[in-house]
């Protein structure tokens, strides 16, 4: 069979694919970025073409710059928190123990459950009258009254990083016990005749097995985090006093609450702006990483 | 292996214990939540034990009285099903014979990276004109509709891993049967596919999960029972003034069990899609 024919056929069994990967992500990409040259409300209006009006004025505003930061600080603790609490857990997870195998099947539980189910499991548990965290913490004698832990602007983004990390960092974990089951047994065995400590047997032994599936994990885990909207917009809808609107749900309010297409358009190319610059500098230290294994 | 001290031993039992316990208490405390009375989710001191078994709300919610709670909450466990069910359909069906074609013709593979790529898009960024085209095509508010835009994100993920499942069966098995004189449409059907199972069944099983936990779409696109799915209907729960947190939790029990379920018994397949192929956030 010659080559033109087989890449001919393999394009037709793609078209199905590429066709509806034009119609649901191609046209409405374009679509977005014509809207957000345009003062285009979300229902009624046209529009008409405003230049770069949007996004001068949202790049003036201080709610895009509050937004920004708000996003960065969620998507660095809770990411860095997930790293850290995940390779400790699949650290614990490759030692020897009784109920080894039940534990390692409980943490698939917290990644299975609904991120909304989530969401409204931990507003419940910090509920301000009700909730258990204050109910346990006070019968425990650490707290003298109850608090609002989502009510107050300097606790909400807290409790909001603990919801998310509890849900996402058994599977770092996972990801992580994985790489540490295919270190093979007889350098484990060699570096301990060789009188290795515990540390240098992690970061000479087992790190170079980590690294690779661990940035993986990063990478993915920071682009996720930084396009936050479910978990924030059950638990507080941005609030108190917009201490937890990240980028993504500003973008909602913008062209969705206030029904601004246009300018919303333009922040939703901002944030997607931020987000490829992001991958692109990941792919850059993923290919870095893999030249140097 | 390494001879363990007994202080070791019991720090590392400990720490097992602690683990458990942080990964269990909140489960358990939701389940707690969805059958103890209203009165003892309200004590002062709370109640961490219910005085007696209030199954009431697993009653409320999965009666379909009309108009009720629990009318509502059947219709948007439908509309889930639905939605999802056909999503993953949808995209299995388009899936399938690109990512055998990526994975027989590397030279059209640059295509597929592209398609993997907008994976990483914030859905923002297709928001608007999607609800614009949903509005223009009478498709907002609809279970067809919101399984359409879907495939946005059900149809690259599940390419990407039905493609790494194509690449591990050997293309040799594939020329062996056409030196023989097999028709290319023969072998797909009675070697490829047959082989390839399998991986079709996990990665259905993941986009389905992945529909099911979809809630930033199904909040624009869906406003009342025709559409609304069970996140949508769930936030609404525990966004709105419901007095008994007892019957937010039963909601969220009842709509945890499936993908809970799954993940526990599908958990050695989940675990190897999970660090070979995509990761879901």
């Amino acid at each position: 069979m010659s080559g033109t024919w087989i890449s001919t056929r393999a394009w037709l069994l793609m078209l199905p694919l590429l066709a509806v990967m034009i119609a649901v992500i191609g046209w409405p990409l374009v679509d977005t970025v014509r809207l957000s040259f345009t003062d285009a409300k979300l229902v009624g209006t046209e529009g008409s073409f405003v230049g770069t009006e949007n996004f001068t004025r949202m790049l003036t505003g201080s709610n895009f710059w509050r937004a920004l930061v708000i996003t960065t600080l969620f998507a660095i603790v809770s990411v860095a928190a997930e790293m850290v609490l995940g390779v400790l857990a699949a650290l614990l997870l490759n030692q020897q123990f009784r109920g080894r195998t039940a534990l390692r099947a409980l943490m698939i539980l917290p990644w299975a459950l609904p991120t909304v189910v989530n969401a409204t499991l931990w507003r419940l548990i910090y509920n301000p009258e009700y909730g258990s965290l204050n109910a346990a913490l006070t019968q425990l004698g650490l707290l003298d009254s109850y608090r609002s832990w989502l009510g107050e602007p300097g606790s909400a983004l807290i409790a909001l990083i603990v919801a998310d990390c509890w849900k996402n960092f058994p599977l770092v974990a996972l990801i992580a016990l994985a790489a540490l089951q295919a270190v093979p047994r007889d350098i484990t065995a060699a570096s301990l005749v060789d009188g290795a400590g515990p540390f240098n047997r992690f970061r000479f032994v087992s790190m170079p097995y980590l690294a690779g599936p661990l940035l993986v994990a990063l990478v993915l885990r920071t682009i996720e985090a930084f396009k936050v909207f479910d978990i924030i917009w059950v638990m507080t809808r941005g609030g108190p006093a917009n201490s937890t609107r990240t980028l993504s749900i500003l973008v909602y309010q913008e062209a969705f609450s206030f029904q601004r297409a246009g300018s919303g358009a333009s922040l939703a190319l901002i944030v997607t702006l931020l987000v490829t610059l992001l991958a692109v500098a990941y792919a850059a230290l993923l290919r870095k990483a893999a030249g140097a294994a | 292996m390494e001879r363990q001290g007994p202080l070791f031993s019991l720090f590392v039992h400990a720490s097992a214990l602690l683990l458990a316990v942080v990964i269990l208490a909140p489960l358990v405390w939701l389940f707690v939540m969805s059958i103890s009375p209203a009165a003892d989710l309200s004590a002062k001191p709370l109640k961490w034990w219910p005085s007696d078994i209030d199954l009431s709300r697993y009653r409320t919610l999965l009666s379909a009285i009309e108009n009720s709670t629990g009318a509502a909450f059947i219709a948007s466990l439908f509309n889930s099903l639905k939605v999802a069910g056909m999503a993953t359909l949808a995209a299995i069906v388009v899936a399938v014979p690109a990512a055998w074609a990526v994975s027989r013709t590397p030279a059209v593979s640059w295509s597929l990276y592209t398609v993997i790529a907008t994976y990483m898009l914030p859905p923002v960024a297709l928001a608007v004109p999607l609800y614009m085209g949903l509005a223009y095509f009478g498709l907002l508010n609809s279970v067809f509709g919101l399984a359409l835009v879907y495939l946005t994100i059900l149809a690259p993920f599940t390419t990407w891993l039905l493609k790494a499942g194509f690449d591990s069966i050997p293309r040799e098995i594939e020329s062996a049967a056409m030196i023989d004189g097999a028709r290319l449409d023969q072998i797909l059907r009675l070697l490829t596919l047959p082989l390839a199972a399998p991986v079709m069944a996990t990665s259905a099983l993941f986009a389905f999960l992945l529909a099911w936990d979809e809630f930033f779409y199904a909040l624009l696109f869906t406003s009342d029972l025709r559409a609304k799915t069970l996140t949508v209907t769930i936030a609404d729960l525990a966004g709105g003034r419901v007095s008994d947190y007892g019957l937010i939790a039963t909601a969220g029990v009842l709509a945890a069990l499936p993908p809970v379920l799954i993940g526990l018994v599908m958990q050695r397949a989940l675990i190897s899609g999970l660090t070979s192929g995509g990761v879901k956030g």
